[in-house]
C-alpha cells in the first residue's frame, strides 16, 4: 500500500538508488577497487583522516541534536543525518577565508571552522549564546526561508571580486530550492557578472514530502547550469572524497576569475525532513533501505580502512573522541541561563534612530555573551 | 543656496557619496545606458564605469538579494527598483533578510544598503500606480524615508547611504521635476537626519501632516484655506515614516487641536491608519475633533486619465477635509 492509498506497492519503491538517478556523478568510492586504493594513497597526507574525522563530529553532532531535541533542550531541529559527506567536504575544500552561506540544515558546518559545538546547538534553543561570530569564522547566518541565501553569497562574492580579495562564496540548498526564483535569480546574475560562487545543491530527492519529480522535469538539477551558461557538475553526495574534488575544482576556478559553478550533490534523504516530520507516512520504506548502505560515514570508514591509509581503532578513538565531547556539551546545555528580557530590543537596528532609542546605552548582547562566555 | 531639481538633487547624493567612499555602488534594472526609468543615474556610468555603477538583470529579489550580499561583505549598494511596484517582487529579500539579519544574529552584522525606488502614477495603470510605503514602515528593523523637496532628497539620500540599517528610500515621479533651494558646499554637504519631522508652515488652527507629494498638496491647501476661510495651517512634513518622528506632530497638535493626515495609498491599511492610531493614542485629550484622514479610496488606480483624476487624493480634498471640522 502506499502512502496515497492507490494500491499496492511498485516493484521498486519510487527514489529507490540505481538506474540514471546517480547518472554522470562523480565518484571515488564507486571506483573499482584497486582504483579506489590507488586514489586515496594519492590524496594530501592527512587529508582523508580530516575529511573523515570532520565527518564524525558532523555525525556527533546531529545524533546529539536530535537527542537534545526529544529532551525538550532544544527547539525543532531539522537533521542532516546523510549529508555529513558533502558537507564535511564543502568546508574543508574551500579555505578559510572564503564565505558559507548555509541554511538550517548546514547549522553545524560552521563548527569545522572552530567554532565551539555548543553554539549552534544553542542557536536550537533560541538563546543568544548560539550566535555565532559572523566575521570571524565567515559563515554567514542561516537563511531559514528557502533560496535566499543564494543571492546573498553572489552578491558577497561580487564585492571580493571587486576589491580583488581573493576569496570566493559557497551557497547551500536543496533540491526543492531550485524550483524557488531566488535560485534562478542568483544564478542568472551570478553567471552574468561572473562572481565567484558555488551553488551547492544537495538533491536528496525529498523536500519534506514533494518529490524530485513532482519539483522538476529535469532530473539532473546540474543540467540547469547550462541555461545560465556556466558549469554543472554532479557527484554522489555520500563520497566525501568526490565531493571535496568537485568543490575544490569549482573554488579553483572561481579563484581564477572563471565565475560560478553548480555543483548537484546526489542521494537520498536518509533521515526525516526534521524532528517534527515522520517520512513513511509518505514515502517508501524499503527506498531507506535500499539506500541504507551508502550511509557516508561506514562507507568512509570501509574505504579508508581498506586503502591502508588509517588503522580501523584509529577511526575508532577519533569516532568515539567525538561523539563523548557532544555528549558532554549536550549535558551542560540546559544549565545555561536564559536569554535576559534585554535582548528582546536590542539588536533591532544597529543604529536606533532618536525616536525609537531607549534611555540606556546600545550594547550588543554577544558582546557581553563574547565576555563571559556561558560555556567557559 | 543652488536651485537644482528633486532628481537631480538624488544624483547629485549618490554622486558625492560615491566620490567619497568607495564602497558604494550603485546597481538596477537599465541605470546605466538608460540612466534608469526616471533618469535618475544619467551619466553616472559615464563617471563610475559599469563596476560601481552595474546594469542588472530584470529580478528584483536577486538585486535586493545580491545587494544584501554584498552589504554583508563590506560594500554599500545602492540597488534601484524601477518603481515601488516592481518591489512586491523583492519583498521577501527586504523583509526577511535585509530587516532580520542584524536582529538575528544579536547585532553582529548590520546590512547597510539602500533601496531607491519610486512611488506615483500619471495613466500608468493599475499595476504601476501604487503606494506601498505603509507596508514598508510597518516592518521592524527598516527605516523608510519619503522626500518632499530637493534639499530633503538629496539629505536624507545621504543619511540613507551613511547609515548601517537597510533603508527604504521612496522619491516620487511627480517631485523628479520640481526645483528647490539645496544647499551649497558652503554650509557642509547638507546632510538631513532620518527620523526627524520638520514643520514647514507654522498655523494656529490645525495640524496637516503629509509627506513626498502629499506634503506640496497639504501646503497648497494651506494657502487656499487661509485665503478663502481665514483658517490658519500648520503643516508638518513627515518625511521619514520609520523611525516616525511623532513627538513633532504630538507638540503641533497640542497648539493646533486639530490633524489631518494626508497620503496617497490606501485608505485600509494604509500608513495613515497606523499613525491615526498612535496619535488619538497620545493626544486624545487634546483633539477637539476626530481625526480626519485623505487617502486613496480602496481601488485600483485606473488606466483612464479622466477616472483616475477622480481618485487621486489632492489639495482638494484636504480643503474638504479640514472645512468638515469647523
Amino acid at each position: 500500500m502506499r502512502a496515497d492509498g492507490t494500491g499496492t506497492s511498485p516493484a521498486v519503491p519510487a527514489g529507490a538508488p540505481g538506474g540514471a538517478l546517480m547518472g554522470g556523478a562523480r565518484t571515488v568510492l564507486g571506483l573499482g577497487r584497486e582504483d579506489r586504493r590507488e586514489h586515496l594513497r594519492g590524496l594530501p597526507s592527512g587529508l582523508a583522516i580530516r575529511l573523515y574525522s570532520a565527518m564524525t563530529h558532523l555525525r556527533a553532532f546531529d545524533e546529539r541534536a536530535v537527542i537534545l531535541q526529544r529532551q525538550g533542550v532544544i527547539g525543532t531541529y531539522p537533521t542532516y543525518f546523510g549529508e555529513e559527506a558533502v558537507q564535511a567536504a564543502s568546508v574543508l575544500a574551500l579555505e578559510d577565508r572564503d564565505w558559507l552561506f548555509p541554511t538550517y540544515r548546514q547549522t553545524a558546518v560552521v563548527t569545522l571552522r572552530d567554532c565551539p559545538s555548543v553554539v549552534p546547538l544553542l542557536l536550537w534553543r533560541g538563546h543568544p549564546g548560539g550566535w555565532h561570530d559572523v566575521m570571524r569564522y565567515r559563515v554567514a547566518p542561516i537563511c531559514i526561508p528557502v533560496a535566499t541565501n543564494y543571492p546573498h553569497a553572489v552578491g558577497a562574492a561580487w564585492g571580493a571580486r571587486l576589491r580583488h580579495e581573493g576569496w570566493v562564496a559557497l551557497a547551500y540548498g536543496g533540491d526543492g530550492s531550485t524550483s524557488a526564483g531566488d535560485f534562478h535569480e542568483a544564478c542568472n546574475l551570478a553567471a552574468v557578472v561572473q562572481a565567484p560562487v558555488i551553488f551547492l545543491v544537495t538533491n536528496n530527492q525529498w523536500a519534506i514530502s514533494t518529490p524530485i519529480v513532482k519539483q522538476t522535469r529535469v532530473p539532473r538539477l546540474a543540467e540547469k547550469a547550462a541555461a545560465y551558461g556556466m558549469p554543472g557538475v554532479r557527484v554522489d553526495s555520500f563520497d566525501v572524497f568526490a565531493c571535496y574534488e568537485v568543490i575544490q575544482e569549482a573554488a579553483e576556478r572561481a579563484r581564477r576569475g572563471g565565475g560560478p559553478t553548480l555543483v548537484e550533490a546526489v542521494g537520498y534523504r536518509l533521515g526525516p525532513h526534521g524532528t517534527a516530520d515522520e517520512p513513511s507516512v509518505y514515502r517508501d520504506p524499503r527506498a531507506d533501505l535500499l539506500w541504507a548502505p551508502m550511509e557516508p560515514l561506514g562507507r568512509t570508514e570501509a574505504a579508508v580502512v581498506e586503502a591502508g591509509v588509517a588503522a580501523p581503532e584509529q577511526l575508532l578513538e577519533l569516532r568515539s573522541r567525538a561523539f563523548q565531547e557532544l555528549r558532554d556539551v549536550g549535558d551542560r546545555l540546559g544549565e545555561l541561563p536564559l536569554p535576559s528580557v534585554e535582548e528582546l530590543a536590542d539588536s533591532v537596528h544597529r543604529d536606533t534612530p532618536w525616536p525609537l532609542r531607549p534611555e540606556r546605552l546600545y550594547e550588543p548582547s554577544w558582546a557581553r555573551l563574547e565576555q563571559t562566555p556561558p560555556w567557559s | 543656496m543652488a536651485e537644482i531639481s528633486y532628481r537631480q538633487a538624488v544624483r547629485d547624493a549618490m554622486r558625492e557619496e560615491m566620490m567619497r567612499d568607495p564602497r558604494v555602488i550603485l546597481m538596477g534594472e537599465s541605470i546605466t545606458g538608460y540612466g534608469g526609468s526616471y533618469a535618475v543615474t544619467k551619466g553616472l556610468i559615464d563617471e563610475f564605469g559599469p563596476k560601481r555603477v552595474m546594469e542588472t538583470p530584470i529580478a528584483e529579489a536577486g538585486i535586493v538579494g545580491f545587494a544584501v550580499g554584498a552589504a554583508m561583505g563590506g560594500l554599500i549598494p545602492v540597488a534601484e527598483l524601477m518603481t515601488v511596484n516592481f518591489a512586491l517582487l523583492a519583498l521577501d529579500q527586504v523583509v526577511n533578510s535585509a530587516a532580520k539579519f542584524h536582529y538575528m544574529f544579536g547585532g553582529q552584522w548590520s546590512v547597510p544598503m539602500v533601496v531607491r525606488t519610486v512611488s506615483g502614477f500619471g495613466q500608468l495603470g493599475p499595476t504601476h500606480s501604487q503606494s506601498f510605503e505603509g507596508w514598508f514602515a510597518s516592518v521592524p528593523g527598516l527605516k523608510v524615508v519619503m522626500p518632499a523637496t530637493p534639499a530633503d532628497a538629496k539629505g536624507l539620500l545621504l543619511a540613507a547611504i551613511r547609515d548601517p540599517d537597510p533603508v527604504i528610500f521612496i522619491e516620487h515621479s511627480l517631485l523628479y521635476s520640481t526645483r528647490g533651494e539645496v544647499p551649497g558646499p558652503a554650509l557642509g554637504d547638507g546632510e538631513v537626519p532620518i527620523g526627524q519631522a520638520k514643520v514647514v508652515r507654522e498655523g494656529s488652527d490645525v495640524t496637516l501632516v503629509g509627506y513626498s507629494r502629499m506634503l506640496l498638496q497639504a501646503l497648497h491647501a494651506a494657502e487656499v484655506l487661509e485665503r478663502e476661510d481665514g483658517i490658519s495651517c500648520e503643516v508638518v512634513d513627515l518625511r521619514t515614516l520609520r523611525p516616525l518622528d511623532y513627538p513633532t506632530v504630538v507638540n503641533s497638535v497640542r497648539r493646533t487641536h486639530r490633524l489631518v493626515l494626508c497620503g496617497e495609498d490606501w485608505r485600509t491599511g494604509g500608513f495613515g491608519a497606523s499613525l491615526l492610531s498612535e496619535m488619538q493614542d497620545r493626544c486624545f485629550d487634546d483633539l477637539d475633533a476626530p481625526i480626519q484622514r485623505v487617502a486613496m479610496r480602496d481601488i485600483p488606480l485606473p488606466y483612464s486619465r479622466e477616472l483616475e483624476r477622480l481618485l487621486i487624493p489632492s489639495s482638494e480634498d484636504i480643503v474638504t477635509a479640514v472645512r468638515r471640522l469647523s
